[in-house]
């Protein structure tokens, strides 16, 4: 700390005290004077931007209720009171979280179990393996929708809950493979060394030393895949039939109206993730002052 | 393999992949057995799929049959047909894509900035800004879309605004235009971009950018010299995150746009089910799929980023 300030001070750059954390190199910031006022001034507008349509959705849940939800007619709690009252918002609800959580689980497994083959081994074939991870990535939503239903329809297969799990499935595996790959990549390779030096097995070493070091890395996949089967349009539509999930509940019912239920769940889901989000963010910067 | 590097470079990913930590350890067949689920998966639900399109994209209707009738045929002309028809929307898709990166590239790579460098040792602070910037993802899409439906809506302050200070005529509006599908666009994808930039930045050793000011570059010198070159991985694969998806969706230019402004992947949705011309969806989606293929690799190739990861 006293590093920063003695440079802060020979430079004459002015900083806020006590911003540095002891692990961090002595150094000092080149002098950006204009810069240092407008580079926040247009981060804070854009941040800004992020969040105004969130404030809408959620101002929106206490919006009095009418044929439309696009005019604000003034404050009720009556849609929070009654989240299921709009016919099919719970239903579709239901549906979205059945799918995500049986998505979630097949693709963390599958996703998981590739990374580790990609970083532990060297094998043949890993170039193309890699292929098949990155092209679903890197095709859009509409194709990857469009294929499968081609598929179905070729099979005579009917859209429904079992083809929309299938398809969330498909699209949710790349994900997880890249992060659970970084997590792995970083992992010291001493440690389970050490392990085999303590005579553990292979198996033992595995399942003592690093899957516990992989669980932060697969938990924050599994939050993706989560979430990203859980906010998917495109492909559950081309994939659905009659089936109904609440993104495509919402979207369905745009043109004739999306009841203040559908902004009710939009926010709860909002808040809870947000919960879940800043109490790990504040428990790890704690245990990090700890150490 | 250009293209898969780019985009694997993704939030979070580790510093550029080290080697395999246990080469050959517990040989080969491991790997094999570890990857086998995933990838007969990937293969009966990914490659299987797109090679249905494309046997697809060649049909030919059952001849006397009912509408949604086809046959495996070898009807390459259903390309010729759909693109000649469709290629003012496949244009405008990609057009409407490009915009709306570069101007997520502008807003996402200062917030990425300040995230990153100007936040750098206040863990607590950087943590919320990055929450901010995942934020969107916990709402629905399609509300958040909606949120903007309502927010460009004619009656609404924003466009009150403009109005008054003569930015926009007195009877222009903002819904319904191209200009309202790009900003959508651009604010759905907007953490795609961020996220990539951050991680790159946060992984940027401050001590080069300090060389630069000791070899007396001025800061912008030093911004344009040594930050943004060492940042352009995260710009790379921000530029693909972002432009991929917009490319290809639909939901931004049927809540915002009018029928001016129609997507590629409106067309394609509707010729699956409103008029079950599946030939020419599937066509259309091939020929979207080649061409973002083709436009990625072309572009990670020139960005010269595959030596950098």
């Amino acid at each position: 700390m006293s590093g920063t300030t003695a440079t802060a001070v020979t430079t004459g750059v002015t900083r806020r005290p006590g911003a540095v954390g002891p692990s961090d190199p002595p150094r000092r910031r080149p002098s950006w004077r204009l810069g240092d006022a407008i580079v926040p001034i247009f981060a804070g507008l854009a941040f800004l931007y992020l969040l105004v349509p969130i404030a809408y959705t959620v101002a929106f849940s206490f919006n009095q209720a009418g044929r439309t939800n696009l005019v604000w007619r003034g404050f009720t709690l009556d849609n929070w009171r009654n989240p299921c009252g709009a016919p099919q918002v719970c239903e579709a609800l239901v549906n979205s979280l059945k799918v995500g959580g049986i998505a979630t689980v097949v693709s963390t497994a599958l996703g998981t179990l590739i990374a580790l083959a990609l970083v532990r081994y060297r094998f043949r074939g890993r170039a193309a393996a890699n292929l098949l991870i990155f092209l679903p990535m890197s095709t859009p939503e509409v194709v990857l929708g469009a294929a499968l239903l081609a598929q179905f329809l070729s099979l005579r297969v009917n859209p429904g809950f079992t083809t929309v799990v299938v398809a969330h499935i498909m699209f949710c595996i790349s994900f997880v493979v890249v992060t659970v790959k970084a997590r792995v990549a970083s992992l010291d390779p001493r440690l389970e060394e050490a392990a085999a030096d303590l005579y553990a097995s292979s198996w033992q070493a595995f399942w003592r030393v690093t899957f516990p070091l992989l669980i932060p890395g697969i938990a924050a996949a599994a939050l993706l895949a989560f979430s990203l089967s859980f906010d998917d349009f495109i492909i559950t539509n081309f994939n659905s039939g009659n089936f109904t999930t609440f993104p495509k509940f919402v979207y369905v019912s745009a043109t004739r109206g999306i009841p203040a239920q559908a902004n009710v769940i939009g926010s709860a889901m909002f808040a809870l993730a947000l919960l879940l989000v800043v109490a790990v963010q504040v428990v790890s910067v704690a245990r990090r002052r700890r150490t | 393999m250009t293209i898969v590097s780019a985009i694997g470079h993704g939030p979070g990913n580790g510093p550029a992949s080290p080697p395999p930590a246990a080469q050959g350890r517990r040989g080969r067949s491991g790997a094999y057995l570890l990857l086998l689920p995933g990838m007969a998966y990937l293969t009966l639900f990914f490659v299987f799929p797109v090679v249905a399109l494309l046997l697809t994209s060649l049909y030919a209707p059952v001849p006397g049959g009912d509408i949604g009738q086809y046959q495996p045929a070898f009807e390459w002309r259903n390309y010729v047909v759909a693109l000649s028809s469709y290629w003012p929307q496949m244009l405008r898709s990609f057009l409407y894509a490009l915009t709306a990166t570069v101007a997520a590239f502008l807003i996402g790579y200062p917030m990425a900035y300040v995230i990153a460098v100007r936040a750098r040792g206040r863990p607590f602070l950087q943590g919320m800004l990055l929450v901010l910037v995942i934020a969107p993802f916990f709402t629905s899409f399609i509300l958040r879309t909606i949120a903007w439906k309502q927010i460009l809506a004619d009656e609404s302050f924003v466009v009150a605004a403009l109005r008054a200070v003569q930015l926009l005529p007195p009877d222009g509006r903002l819904t319904a235009t191209g200009f309202a599908v790009v900003c959508g666009l651009t604010y759905n994808f907007l953490p795609f971009m961020t996220l990539p930039i951050y991680a790159s930045l946060e992984r940027l050793d401050p001590r080069l950018v300090e060389a630069g000011g000791d070899l007396y570059a001025g800061a912008p010198t030093t911004f344009l010299r040594v930050t943004l070159p060492l940042s352009m991985p995260g710009v790379v694969s921000g530029t693909l995150l972002t432009f991929i998806p917009a490319s290809g969706d639909y939901v931004n230019s049927v809540l915002l746009g009018n029928n001016t402004t129609t997507m590629i992947g409106q067309v394609i949705d509707s010729r699956f089910f409103k008029v079950a011309d599946y030939p020419s969806a599937a066509a259309l989606s091939v020929v979207l799929m080649a061409a973002i293929l083709l436009l990625v690799s072309a572009y990670v190739r020139r960005s010269g980023t595959e030596e950098l990861l």
